[in-house]
C-alpha cells in the first residue's frame, strides 16, 4: 500500500506483564509477540490457519496468533508458552511433555501445550476423546501423537493431585 | 462508514477465513472494519420459540450453549467446525456473510426456518436464509449493510435433525456434508428437509430426495430412494479434496447416515454426532 498508515497504540497484558506499544494496524499477533516482544516460543508453522504452532491463549481461550491482528488483542490477556512456568518451575503440562516423551523436534510443542492448557482449565479429567478434540488443531509431524496424549493425561493426573 | 468506503472495505468478524485469504492475496481490502469491539453482538437468546444468535457469537459459544443444545443439529455443526482455536474466534454471522460453498452453517441452517437480520443506517430488514445466500461468496447484503442477527425457529418436539461432514483433517473445510431435519409421526415422516454442503455453489436442497421421504414410512427402500435422489442433485467439482464422483458417493453415504440419526433423535434418543475425519 503506497500511503503511510499510522500506527495504533495498544495495551496488552502478556504473560501477566502489561505492555503498551504502537503497532502497524495489520501486524499479526504472532509477529507482535515474536518480533516486538522477542517472545519467540510462539512459532509460525503454516501461516495459513492450519497447523496451530502459533497457538496462544487470549483471555484463556486458545487462538491461532497468525490469524489475528495485534490490534485485536488490545485490552486482552495473552499467555504464550513463556508464561506457563512460574518462579523458574516448569508448569505441570511442560513437565509432563518431558516425562512422557511428548515431543521430538519440539516445533509444535508450545502450541500443543497451550491447547492442552485450555482443555485442562475446564476439564480436570479429560477422556482420550476430549484430548483428541482439544488438539485436533495442532499438527505434529514427528510423534504420531500417542505420547502427546499420554503427556496430557499425565499432566491432568498430576494437576489433580497437585 | 460503509456507505462512504464502498466496496473497498471489508468487515472483519472472527477473521478465520478473511485473514488467511488476505495472506494469500486472494483478498486485499483497502479498509478493514473490525466488528469485534462492538459490544452486545455476541449472544444466544431464546424468545418466542426461536433462538437468536448475535452476529459475532463464536462457534465455541454455540457449542457450549444449553439453549442451542436443544436443537441437536446446531450442536453438531458448532462442535465440528475446524478446530478448537478456530471455534474460539470464528462467528456464525461471519460464516453466513462469507457464504463459502464449503461453510458449515449455511448448509445446516437451510434445514431449519432461519432468517437473517440485516442492518444499515437506513434501517433493518429480515431476509429468509434461502434468499440471503445468493451464490458462492455472494449474499443479499448490500455494501452498506451488516448482518446483525441470525434467527432460528426451534423445530417441534417430534422433529429431529443431524449434520454430518466428512473432512480430511480437523482444520480444513469438509469434502462433503449433509444436513437432515425430519418431523415424524409414529414411523411416518411428515416433513423432511435435506441440505447438501460443498457439492455446489450454494447449499443444495435435493427436493426429490425430500419428496421420497415425505408422508412415507422410512423403510430401507424409501431411504435408498432418497439417497439416490440426493446423489443425483449434488453438483460437485473435482478438486484436491476429491473427484466429483467420489464426492457424489460420499454425500449419499452422509445423507443416509444423517437420516438414520435424525429418525432416532426425532424419537427422543440422544445420539452423539461429530464431524468425521481421520
Amino acid at each position: 500500500m503506497p500511503e503511510t498508515i499510522e500506527n495504533v497504540a495498544i495495551k496488552v497484558s502478556v504473560n501477566g506483564k502489561p505492555r503498551s506499544l504502537n503497532v502497524e494496524p495489520r501486524m499479526l499477533l504472532v509477529e507482535f509477540l515474536r518480533e516486538q516482544l522477542d517472545l519467540t516460543g510462539t512459532h509460525v508453522g503454516c501461516d495459513t490457519t492450519y497447523c496451530g504452532a502459533c497457538t496462544v491463549l487470549m483471555n484463556g481461550a486458545a487462538v491461532k496468533s497468525c490469524t489475528m491482528f495485534a490490534v485485536q488483542a488490545d485490552g486482552a490477556e495473552i499467555t504464550t508458552v513463556e508464561g506457563l512456568e512460574s518462579a523458574g518451575q516448569l508448569h505441570p503440562i511442560q513437565k509432563a511433555f518431558g516425562d512422557a516423551y511428548g515431543l521430538q523436534c519440539g516445533y509444535c510443542t508450545p502450541g500443543l501445550m497451550l491447547s492442552a492448557s485450555q482443555l485442562l482449565s475446564g476439564n480436570k479429567q479429560p477422556s482420550e476423546k476430549d484430548i483428541r478434540k482439544a488438539i485436533a488443531g495442532n499438527t505434529c509431524r514427528c510423534t504420531g501423537y500417542q505420547n502427546i496424549f499420554k503427556a496430557i493425561e499425565l499432566a491432568a493426573q498430576n494437576m489433580k493431585e497437585g | 462508514m460503509l456507505s462512504q468506503l464502498g466496496d473497498e472495505a471489508k468487515l472483519l468478524a472472527g477473521g478465520q477465513s478473511l485473514i488467511p485469504l488476505m495472506k494469500l492475496r486472494f483478498a486485499s481490502p483497502k479498509h478493514l472494519v473490525d466488528l469485534n469491539f462492538i459490544s452486545g453482538t455476541s449472544y444466544i437468546k431464546e424468545e418466542d420459540g426461536a433462538l437468536r444468535f448475535g452476529a459475532l457469537t463464536r462457534h465455541a459459544e454455540v457449542e457450549s450453549s444449553a439453549g442451542a443444545a436443544k436443537v441437536p443439529i446446531l450442536h453438531d455443526c458448532a462442535a465440528g467446525i475446524a478446530d478448537a482455536q478456530v471455534r474460539n474466534r470464528g462467528t456464525i454471522g461471519g460464516s453466513l456473510a462469507e457464504a463459502d460453498p464449503s461453510g458449515d452453517w449455511a448448509t445446516v441452517l437451510m434445514t431449519l426456518e432461519t432468517e437473517v437480520r440485516c442492518l444499515s443506517t437506513k434501517g433493518e430488514r429480515i431476509v429468509p436464509l434461502p434468499e440471503f445466500i445468493k451464490d458462492a461468496y455472494t449474499t443479499a447484503l448490500s455494501p452498506d449493510e451488516v448482518l446483525g442477527e441470525v434467527i432460528v425457529k426451534v423445530p417441534r418436539k417430534a422433529s429431529g435433525g443431524a449434520y454430518l461432514a466428512f473432512k480430511r483433517s480437523a482444520p480444513v473445510y469438509p469434502t462433503a456434508s449433509a444436513a437432515v431435519q425430519l418431523t415424524m409421526e409414529g414411523d411416518v415422516c411428515k416433513e423432511a428437509v435435506i441440505a447438501l454442503g460443498c457439492v455446489g455453489l450454494t447449499p443444495i436442497r435435493p427436493k426429490e430426495a425430500e419428496f421420497a421421504l415425505r408422508g412415507k414410512q422410512l423403510t430401507d427402500t424409501a431411504i435408498s430412494a432418497a439417497v439416490e435422489s440426493a446423489r443425483g442433485a449434488a453438483d460437485p467439482q473435482s478438486d484436491m479434496r476429491g473427484s466429483a464422483d467420489y464426492k457424489r458417493t460420499l454425500v449419499g453415504a452422509l445423507v443416509k447416515r444423517a437420516i438414520e440419526i435424525a429418525v432416532q433423535r426425532a424419537a427422543g434418543k440422544q445420539v452423539e454426532v461429530s464431524h468425521i475425519y481421520a
